[in-house]
């Protein structure tokens, strides 16, 4: 169980999740990193930057 | 025999969730993280691997680690002349005429007034994209001489130089609609229609996909279109006009996560697939 660095609230991280995957807050909805499986952490995700996406 | 699968990301959308099962599900591949954020280039260790799967969010990493890759002998899906074209939207433009693939008319113009010049000589309404630029952020139709006068002095004035490098593309009314066709090698292996009630039609600006038959015209210009920006795993995006199909993009890192239930297709198969012969190739 990860903490949402936004809301505080619990996050589940389900077993497939991977280091550097985005997922969302159940609770607040903020968009957020997964920076370790192991202990779990989380960050809010970066904003998106001008050369994103295709 | 065990084939070394480099995985270049940052951020792990949905379609690289998927890309990164599907390489799991492979018995003969060992996938190796690389997160462009921890990378460090000295122009000379090679990292072991066979192949580099390129799924970076940021274009211009993405462009310059393709390069470095390749300068020590890595190769990579897809190659950073790939990357350099899909990702200049002046370079796609110019690969495309010099392979006769139909697009949309096109003007480069680097001042207000020659681009002002450039939008009266095609006639309203025009769009100015970004060279450089996804999502659909940043486009402008200019429906008018005002409007044109206003985005132009808005561009070079609040922008960096490079929103001042203008690309001007004759507006194509879309009925709602494009097209955007999945590119594997040799095979156009999927197709979906982009439909919104705004102008602009991305996904990613809440435009919904629903499954398109590819047609002989379909994967005919989508085959060309591929082959003209160096070949590899794409993304093409097409508008249907009365003179029939026009380019509009080509996308080097495809995103596909809202195409594979649409279309039935299991796209990231096809790309781990393809990967993985151009690793033994």
């Amino acid at each position: 169980m990860a903490t949402c660095p936004v809301c505080d609230g619990d996050v589940e991280l389900e077993s497939n999740t991977v280091a550097g995957e985005l997922i969302t807050c159940a609770d607040c909805g903020s968009e957020l990193e997964v920076i370790s499986i192991e202990p779990p952490k989380l960050e809010e995700a970066p904003d998106a930057e001008e050369d994103w996406g295709q | 025999m065990t084939v070394r699968v480099g995985f270049l990301h940052s951020l792990l959308r949905k379609d690289e969730k998927f890309l990164i099962e599907e390489f799991r599900s492979r018995s003969d591949v060992e996938l190796i993280m690389l997160d462009d954020r921890k990378l460090i280039f000295d122009l000379e260790t090679k990292p072991d691997v066979d192949v580099v799967v390129e799924r970076s969010i940021n274009h211009s990493r993405a462009l310059h680690a393709l390069k470095l890759y390749e300068s020590i002998g890595v190769r990579c899906v897809n190659r950073s002349e790939v990357s350099r074209i899909c990702g200049d939207k002046i370079e796609t433009s110019v690969a495309l005429a010099s392979h006769n693939v139909p697009q949309p008319e096109v003007r480069v113009a680097f001042t207000e007034q020659s681009a002002l010049d450039a939008i009266e000589e095609i006639g309203y309404p025009v769009v100015l994209k970004p060279a450089v630029g996804s999502w659909g952020r940043l486009l402008s139709k200019v429906n008018d001489r005002d409007a044109a006068e206003t985005v132009l002095e808005h561009k070079t004035i609040l922008g960096s130089y490079h929103h001042s490098i203008f690309y001007i593309q004759k507006y194509v009314q879309k009925a709602g609609r494009d097209i955007r066709s999945f590119v594997v090698g040799d095979d156009c292996i999927a197709a979906i229609y982009r439909s919104s009630e705004h102008w602009i039609t991305n996904t990613a600006r809440g435009a919904v996909a629903s499954k398109c038959e590819i047609t002989n015209d379909i994967a005919e210009i989508s085959l060309n279109a591929a082959k003209a920006v160096g070949g590899g795993v794409v993304a093409v995006d097409l508008f249907e006009t009365p003179e029939g199909l026009q380019v509009n993009e080509v996308n080097y890192t495809m995103e596909f996560k809202n195409s594979i239930d649409t279309t039935g297709v299991n796209i990231p198969a096809k790309m781990a697939d393809y990967v993985i012969s151009e690793a033994k190739r």
